[in-house]
């Protein structure tokens, strides 16, 4: 399988406060993430707000160029050009499309910002994904307003695919919609999956999404990759004790199986003031004088990273 | 007798029924989730009950006790005096529903001062109380903190803290963890349960998460479309949903189809202001849609498990 895209230890920090009072700090939003996706293959990143999710996906699209490290496409380094290749979805389909412009034009856009064809051309290609994503033709000349959220999203992935891009970045597509919605949108992903070969960069909170469409996940913490390795192994035997957190937090939907076995306590320290060892010191129930000074480097377990001092006692 | 009973629950705004007959019995001591998707009139019936339906809402109910006190015959005076104290009421947004401009403690110190609750000379004292009772560390130094130097999480304890000062009876919870992170969920609804036990208070806690409700509820009430479609014991729903839709919404979650590529969905959406379907308002989306439910709206039928459907899932006989 070809890889489509690389990442090698991209890290993206941002100058915060330097006022008359105030000392300047640095956030690393992402502190050194690796990873390569393959032709037709899903890779979830998963964390809570604030561990730098949102941070890679920007990255990856190249909205924003990393601090340091490399991201290749097929190889080469990632240009504006090679850009084309990468599209994003993102989270609110209620925000991410120009109410003044119709279904039509917005997709049409991409093509005419690349002068790709001619009008009509532009028009057939247009209406051809829209049949792809499930719009009806009639729905050409609407105005986003006209649609419900589940339909916005529609619009939204149809944008991004009409560039024939390879990867396409979406962050947290599902997570503003309804159950039934939630459950159509992700069958769409699927298929235009399987029929165009695309590579997902899937940016998620929600570990029931995850465990369905990916195929590798990456667990965040703070900026830095916690947990990264197929989704079997990581959902079936967690290693790092918030991957664990994570999974036991998360309500099954089987009420004969309410969890109480795992306390979960505490909240992300501040960006701003990592603490020196371990992140997940804080809040760790195993955690003692190491993890509070050493910081742990990923470690690779049978195919999956774990960045835990402990991770074969624990795991 | 029930804490809360209400029936034939009715909220119009102009020609659209956000609630259209709903039915609702809290008793003393359990915790009832409504579940349903956006627009189902969960959150409408819920600020009925709390009196919060402003103009040009409109708001009607053959029955709508509290403890035996007839809600609707009540003078506005008199039901703000039960509202805040007996019934309370917690947020979804934590950081828009407080007030900005004030700090945590006053806030909280707040309804304390309208229900003349503790002497004025206790309330400083009884504000830290809450605070640490919701799991807030150094309660003491937080009460002259602002909504934003708080993270969501303790904003949204801020919250409960605010609802539980006057020992209400029954507390409504709209959707408390909706803007929260999992791990941040887990710890509000462990803490929510947590006082619910405690205090024996009712909690009715609506969601649209099926996680919430298997890992919280004692009874369910599934609304689609500003009507109840089904009603049951949190185990038996999610063993034998009796209506098509509750049997829909939980086949579409990701967790329960495991191993197949494809997730069942449940076509079409949600009747808004113009497609109301007349009959069942489900049969445009149904499955097992016939004749009839195209025709007439099924009654809510049944004891221990009451839905509205002509052809339920899972009948033995």
């Amino acid at each position: 399988m070809t890889v489509v895209m690389e990442a090698r230890d991209i890290r993206r920090h941002y100058a915060v406060g330097g006022g008359l009072f105030r000392p300047k700090g640095v956030v690393k939003s992402v502190d050194g993430v690796s990873f390569t996706l393959r032709v037709g293959q899903t890779l979830a990143v998963v964390g809570e707000s604030g561990c730098g999710k949102s941070t890679l996906a920007r990255v990856a699209t190249m909205l924003e160029p990393p601090t340091s490290g490399a991201l290749l496409i097929e190889g080469a380094p990632a240009t504006p050009a090679a850009g084309r290749q990468v599209q994003m979805v993102f989270q609110n389909p209620y925000g991410s499309l120009n109410p003044r412009k119709t279904v039509g034009s917005i997709l049409m856009e991409p093509l005419a910002i690349n002068r790709r064809g001619d009008g009509p051309a532009r028009e057939a290609a247009a209406r051809a994904m829209m049949a792809k994503v499930g719009l009806r033709p009639e729905q050409f000349a609407r105005y986003p307003h006209m649609f419900s959220g589940g339909q916005r999203q529609r619009i939204a992935i149809a944008r991004a695919l009409m560039l024939g891009p390879k990867v396409v970045v979406a962050d947290e597509p599902v997570s503003a919609l309804d159950v039934s919605i939630q459950a159509q949108v992700l069958n769409l992903l699927m298929d235009l999956q399987d029929e165009f070969q695309l590579a997902y960069l899937f940016i998620s909170h929600d570990l029931g999404v995850v465990r369905h469409i990916a195929r590798d996940v990456m667990v965040m913490y703070l900026g830095r990759p916690v947990e990264f390795g197929p989704k079997e192994q990581v959902f079936a035997w967690p290693r790092h004790p918030y991957t664990r957190m994570l999974l036991a937090a998360t309500p099954s939907v089987d009420p004969r199986h309410r969890k109480q076995s795992i306390t979960v306590r505490g909240e992300l320290p501040s960006p701003l003031n990592p603490p020196a060892g371990c992140a997940f010191a804080s809040r760790c129930p195993h955690a003692d004088n190491r993890c509070r000074n050493e910081r742990p480097e990923p470690r690779d377990f049978g195919g999956v990273k774990v960045a835990c001092h402990y991770a074969e006692t624990i795991g | 007798m029930a804490l809360l009973e209400i029936r034939n629950l009715v909220v119009e705004f102009g020609r659209f029924r956000a609630v259209d007959g709903v039915d609702l019995t809290v008793e003393a001591g359990e915790i009832l989730c409504v579940v349903g998707e956006s627009g189902s009139g969960k959150s409408v019936s819920m600020l009925a009950v709390m009196g919060l339906i402003g103009w040009p809402g409109k708001v009607s109910a053959d029955v709508m006790r509290f403890d035996g006190i007839d809600l609707l015959g009540l003078s506005p005076r008199a039901r703000r005096k039960l509202v805040g104290r007996d019934i309370a009421m917690v947020f979804q947004e934590p950081t828009t529903s407080l007030n900005p401009c004030y700090p945590v403690g006053w806030q909280i110190a707040e309804s304390l001062r309208a229900h003349n609750a503790v002497p004025r000379a206790q309330v400083r004292d009884r504000v830290i109380e809450l605070l640490d009772q919701v799991g807030i560390p150094a309660p003491a130094s937080r009460l002259g903190a602002f909504p934003h130097q708080l993270s969501g999480g303790m904003n949204q304890r801020v919250m409960i803290a605010m609802a539980i000062s006057c020992n209400p009876r029954l507390l409504i919870a709209d959707e408390p963890t909706t803007a929260l992170d999992v791990t941040i969920q887990k710890q509000i609804l462990d803490l929510l349960v947590d006082l619910q036990s405690k205090r024996g208070m009712a909690l009715a806690l609506i969601t649209h998460d099926m996680g919430v409700v298997a890992e919280t509820a004692h009874r369910v009430q599934v609304m689609y479309a500003g009507q109840m479609v089904e009603e049951q014991p949190t185990e038996a729903l999610f063993t034998k949903p009796h209506h098509p839709y509750t049997a829909a919404l939980l086949a579409a979650l990701p967790e329960r189809a495991m191993g197949a590529s494809r997730l069942p969905t449940i076509p079409g959406m949600v009747p808004g202001i113009d497609d109301r379907p007349v009959g069942c308002l489900f049969n445009p989306r149904c499955g097992r849609v016939q004749e009839i439910c195209r025709t007439s709206a099924p009654p809510l039928i049944g004891e221990a498990a009451k839905f509205r459907c002509y052809f339920p899932l899972g009948e033995s006989a």
